[in-house]
């Protein structure tokens, strides 16, 4: 069953005079084992829209229907919540414990598992992130560095085994090799445990890599939802939105406009290459 | 969640009692306070509070926002009142009944200590609402530099103020980010009893205190790349000037205190008001 959200509008403070509604009537649905990419400028109500999937706020009016849950329902939230894992921007915020074992171990624990399960989630969840055992499992969370805290982040939610893990800008602050990384490590959990991922990031080269759909939210509403190859297509209009299409859209769109004759929706640097290399080719041919 | 709380009440208006310079609010809530206590007589008290509601009036802050300060006090206040009411056996006894004994002297002191508290509270918000938190820790930093000769460490103490009431909201909005991360893992703030509530917070607390060192490291940091060294031939963008207004709030309440000692020492309205009531409880007793 799928997270389903409909009409949904959120407006913080309201009925006061700092009234300000950051989600205007939002319908979107995220089927199971889905990647869905999330992309806007700042302010345009992504971090708002995360929130709902879980519960952690609740629509002023419409809907989230987290496989069957209504999330504005008290009772309801908890069994929704459970099945939504949500990884917050900076580790910071949710490390605490004295371990790192402790730690990830702290929503499995939450979810009264018993304790030979939790022992085997944690491992699991350390060996995904790509966490030593032996080396980090005694480990204080405080004396890690910024992306070994960051995994260890990720697997306190990933050790609960949500069916929707729910990313925000997991990549901020980290070089390329550790949002390579990162972007590894989800695809990973996503062959092996299935879940639906939705990801929020500013780069559109991360979201072009693995997002099967893509939607970009502007001034709290949907402005298009698409396939990357559909959404990718108007890197002008992105552009203009202030937001940076991915490297080999831009590029493709340069070429073109320079009289190459390229096909539209490349949006990957493989396709760019192949795509290049066939013109070659072909004009070698000819 | 916790963004609702509001801290610092500030009232912005343009107002005189707002342009006064906060060390002359600071003394004048000082003499405010003398004149609170010294008064004995409760008909002069109304001289006290009359001065309090000129003020008010003059700030151009809604009473009510005034007045919002007693909320608080809502049990303290009457709670107070009636232990002073049964407590005190002093003067003329009013009502005599089995353990319940009422005098003059206890009405007196009970009327004056919910008087006393409320025209203290009223006062010292009257002064937070018409001073910004940063200028009135300015304020007490210049009253306090005379003490600098003994080594009190005035600017210093003025500094952490400032600091601290700087980092309030900081810390509501990161508490804020924490619970919801928490949350997300599950963690139940909720149920069970005390013990078990108290266990609960200690996944947000922790991570509260860590990003707070962290912080405040970072902040001096930033502060000494700054080349900020103490208070020591430090000069301010805006210098406090001390004026005329200021030197008359001053003499008015000079002479508020002044004509308190006065008129209480020359009359004795209470004790003439018991005199005349005094009718009333000796025919039925």
């Amino acid at each position: 069953m799928p997270i389903v959200i409909e009409k949904l509008t959120y407006t913080y403070q309201s009925g006061s005079v700092n009234a300000f509604t950051a989600l205007k009537d939002i319908d979107l649905t995220i089927k199971d084992g889905e990647f869905v990419g999330l992309i806007g400028h700042t302010g345009s109500g992504k971090s708002t829209l995360i929130q709902q999937l879980n519960g952690l706020m609740q629509p002023t009016s419409g809907r989230v229907i987290v496989d069957g849950y209504d999330m504005s329902d008290k009772k309801q939230r908890a069994k929704g919540r459970s099945l939504v894992g949500m990884v917050f921007q900076y580790p910071d915020y949710q490390l605490f414990d004295e371990t790192v074992y402790k730690d990830i171990s702290f929503g499995p624990r939450n979810m009264k598992l018993d304790n030979d399960e939790i022992d085997r989630r944690v491992r699991e969840a350390m060996r995904l992130v790509g966490l030593d055992f032996d080396e980090f499992a005694e480990k204080s969370p405080f004396e890690l560095s910024g992306g070994e805290k960051r995994r260890t982040a990720l697997a306190g939610i990933i050790a609960m085994y949500p069916k929707y893990l729910v990313l925000d800008e997991p990549m901020a602050g980290l070089d390329p090799a550790g949002r390579r990384a990162v972007l590894e490590m989800i695809d990973g959990f996503r062959s092996q445990l299935g879940c639906a991922v939705v990801m929020v990031s500013h780069s559109m080269d991360d979201i072009a890599r693995s997002a099967e759909k893509v939607v970009v939210l502007r001034d709290g509403r949907i402005f298009t939802c698409g396939t990357p190859q559909e959404i990718f297509s108007l890197a002008d209009e992105l552009y203009e939105m202030g937001l940076e299409p991915p490297f080999a859209a831009r590029m493709a769109s340069d070429l073109r406009r320079r009289g190459l004759l390229l096909p539209h929706g490349i949006y990957t640097n493989e396709a760019l290459a192949a795509a290049l290399a066939e013109y070659k080719g072909g004009r070698g041919n000819a | 969640m916790l963004k609702d709380i509001t801290l610092g009440q500030y009232f912005p208006a343009d107002s005189v009692v707002h342009r006064l310079d906060p060390r002359t609010k600071l003394v004048l809530l000082i003499m405010y306070i003398v004149a609170v206590f010294i008064v004995k007589d409760i008909w002069v008290f109304g001289l006290v509070l009359g001065f309090m509601l000129f003020m008010t009036a003059m700030s151009k802050v809604p009473l009510n926002y005034v007045l919002k300060a007693i909320k608080p006090m809502r049990l303290l206040l009457p709670l107070m009142f009636l232990l002073n009411l049964f407590m005190i056996r002093t003067g003329d006894t009013i009502v005599s009944w089995r353990f319940i004994t009422i005098t003059t002297g206890g009405v007196r002191q009970a009327l004056f200590i919910v008087l006393r508290l409320i025209a203290l509270v009223t006062g010292a918000s009257l002064l937070t609402l018409t001073t910004t938190p940063v200028s009135l820790t300015e304020g007490l930093e210049r009253l306090l530099s005379p003490l600098k000769i003994i080594k009190f460490p005035a600017h210093e103490l003025a500094m952490m103020m400032t600091i601290a009431l700087r980092f309030i909201p900081t810390l509501l909005e990161e508490a804020d980010k924490i619970m919801k991360a928490q949350l997300a893992r599950g963690a139940d703030l909720e149920s069970g009893n005390i013990f078990k509530r108290a266990k609960a917070m200690l996944p947000i607390l922790i991570p509260l205190f860590v990003n707070s060192f962290r912080r405040a490291e970072e902040l001096a940091l930033a502060m000494e790349s700054r080349c900020y060294h103490g208070g020591e031939g430090r000069t301010r963008l805006k210098v406090l000037k001390f004026g005329w207004r200021d030197l008359w709030a001053i003499l008015i309440m000079a002479a508020l205190i002044a004509a308190v000692v006065i008129l209480q020492s020359n009359l004795d309205i209470d004790g003439y008001i018991i005199g005349l009531l005094r009718p009333l409880w000796t025919r039925s007793a």
